[in-house]
């Protein structure tokens, strides 16, 4: 009896907290179908759409690369530094967003230590580099949190037997260590995938939020919503099609997530 | 293919792994390093492969120094207690692993790994993972992956230590007719001295971070030159200041000289064997070991009190050197047997 009390309550909680909105951000969206259609295949949408994605595949190619070298290193150096890395890769986990996107406009700011950039003409702020920076920043952990644990747990007796039969350096990572962890290496990229398709608190401080232009997919449904004047469908549209993004990095993840327990 | 370890030391943090170790061994042999776990024995086999640096010391692989030189370019075969399986490859590939980094063609991979997995009798398995194996398939597999590119020198580290008696004894038993084909220059290290005594052609006895004899197995047994090494191989009964084995202790029924008295707590039988727990009026418990047949002329049973006499006994000094003089007692030479 109390295993279902719990089981209830735990479902009724889910219920409330996270199936209820979506719920509800459906319901509306199909009241007014083609207002929202309309919404999202609307040029500047599309515009939007394009920019996240194209920030993500720069994110996340950035921090699988930085991820799988820092899990390297904190795990299996002996550099001094090791553990200073350790807990700084959690700071972007800690630091709020809109934080991060603050220091980017300090840094990068005509009065900031890489403020020259923009004294040659070459724009970061306000521009698509800074988008890809705050976005880089914030989805940073995620791999190496994901790679961190698994090569602790593979140990490195394989690394060792590749090297004693005859494996460079380069050689046994390709061919033992990457291959031992690629699991986890995937895990790690679709959650830094889904956090950069989500990210929205840097990227507003950062962007400049000019349609068409700098302007993300959750910064599009911000303005969809802010700007509605009473017709939300275009908001609840856009917003709907990033939660399908979500679920199908959910489904992408419960399909990596069984093949990890099997090895 | 000769190893030669030269005044090897090597410290992590507080503790002292090797301290100033020697040691030579001749190509072709089969060797054990022999000690208890903590001796350093594990420790200066990775130091041989190049898988620890020593903190001084030479290492010298067919009369070439190696002590700088990277363990892939040793051509050493390493295989290690918890076999390091390359978990994400079959049989064959972890078989081929050492010939495909060498970038060796085809063909030559394919003969070679069959070859290997015929030898180890793994060529049914060839296509298997090694989760889908036994632990003693793998440490095979784990052995012809460290022969495949063909290898000066064979490194094991307690190679049967996680597998159940029997498919010990067998491994062991399949290990030196494997030396005896592929005369390879081997040294495993062991904690157990019955498997070094069984394997072995020489052992080498470590003991605190230190070589306390190298020898045969026989010449460990009969002549061991410290107290460590007379007890650790073989068994051993302390009586007094000397040691005595069990096969070397003779039971009287009369009080003569030089015997003490004991009481029998437990007569045990296996097979041929026969043994006996005694404790005696001081001293530590002894245990005799004789045969049946001698067992039952003796016409002992438990809870009896006999005479026990030593037909050998062995004294040493307790700082290395010669074995003090004891009263009464006659040291013929540096951990020499004095007979009666």
């Amino acid at each position: 009896m109390r295993k279902y009390l719990l089981r209830s309550t735990a479902l009724g909680y889910l219920l409330i907290i996270l199936i209820g909105p979506l719920a509800m951000m459906i319901w509306r969206t199909l009241g007014d179908l083609d207002g929202a259609w309309a919404a999202i295949t609307s040029h500047n949408t599309l515009l939007a759409f394009k920019l996240t994605l194209y920030v993500t595949a720069i994110a996340v190619p950035i921090n699988t690369v930085f991820g799988v070298v820092c899990g390297l290193v904190i795990v299996r150096s002996t550099l001094p530094g090791r553990g200073i890395l350790n807990a700084f890769v959690d700071l972007p986990l800690a630091l709020s967003p809109v934080v991060v996107g603050l220091s980017l406009v300090v840094l990068y700011g005509a009065n900031g230590w890489f403020g020259f950039f923009d004294d040659h003409g070459i724009r970061i702020l306000y521009a698509v580099p800074a988008i890809v920076l705050a976005t880089v920043f914030v989805s940073l952990p995620f791999v190496a949190r994901e790679v961190v644990p698994t090569l602790r747990e593979i140990g490195d007796d394989q690394e060792q037997a590749a090297r004693t039969l005859g494996a460079s350096g380069w050689q046994t990572f390709w061919r033992i260590t990457l291959p031992s962890i690629r699991w986890a290496v995937v895990y790690g990229v679709v959650l830094t995938a889904a956090r950069c398709i989500g990210e929205f608190g840097a990227v507003l401080v950062v962007s400049g939020n000019v349609e068409g232009k700098t302007q993300t997919a959750t910064l599009r449904v911000d303005d969809a919503y802010q700007f509605a004047y009473g017709n939300y469908a275009p908001a609840y549209g856009i917003a709907l099609v990033l939660a399908a993004m979500a679920v199908l990095v959910l489904v992408a993840m419960t399909l990596v997530k069984p093949r990890e327990e099997a090895t | 293919m000769s190893i030669v370890a030269r005044n090897i030391a090597k410290r992590f943090g507080d503790f002292t792994a090797l301290d100033d170790v020697s040691l030579e061994v001749e190509g072709g042999s089969l060797t054990a390093l022999l000690g208890p776990s903590g001796s350093g024995k594990s420790t200066l086999l990775r130091i041989i492969a190049g898988l620890e640096t020593p903190d001084s010391g030479e290492i010298e692989i067919s009369g070439q120094d190696a002590t700088a030189l990277e363990p892939q370019k040793r051509n050493v075969g390493f295989v290690f207690q918890h076999y390091a399986a390359f978990k994400h490859m079959t049989v064959r590939d972890n078989v081929a692993f050492g010939l495909a980094v060498r970038r060796r063609p085809r063909a030559e991979i394919r003969e070679r790994v069959g070859e290997l997995l015929r030898l180890v009798q793994l060529e049914a398995f060839a296509d298997r993972y090694p989760a889908q194996l036994s632990g003693g398939q793998r440490q095979r597999m784990a052995l012809a992956r460290a022969l495949a590119p063909d290898p000066q020198v064979l490194l094991l580290d307690e190679p049967f230590g996680a597998l159940d008696a029997r498919v010990r004894a067998e491994l062991r038993d399949w290990l030196r007719r494997l030396h005896e084909e592929v005369h390879v220059t081997t040294i495993f290290v062991t904690h157990d001295q019955a498997e070094a005594m069984d394997v072995a052609s020489q052992i080498a006895v470590m003991n605190h971070a230190r070589v306390e004899q190298v020898g045969s197995p026989t010449e460990l047994y009969d002549s061991p030159a410290t107290e460590f090494v007379m007890s650790f191989v073989g068994d051993a009964n302390r009586v007094g200041n000397a040691w005595v084995r069990p096969h070397e202790l003779e039971i009287v029924h009369l009080p003569t000289d030089g015997a003490v008295e004991a009481l029998i707590e437990r007569i045990t039988t296996y097979g041929f064997d026969a043994r006996i727990e005694l404790t005696p009026g001081e001293g530590e418990p002894l245990t005799i070991q004789l045969t049946r047949e001698r067992l039952e002329q003796l016409e002992v049973e438990q809870g009896q009190i006999v005479w026990v006499r030593a037909a050998a006994e062995r004294t040493f000094a307790t700082e290395g050197g010669c074995p003090a003089t004891a009263a009464g007692r006659r040291a013929t030479s540096c951990g020499g047997v004095t007979a009666r």
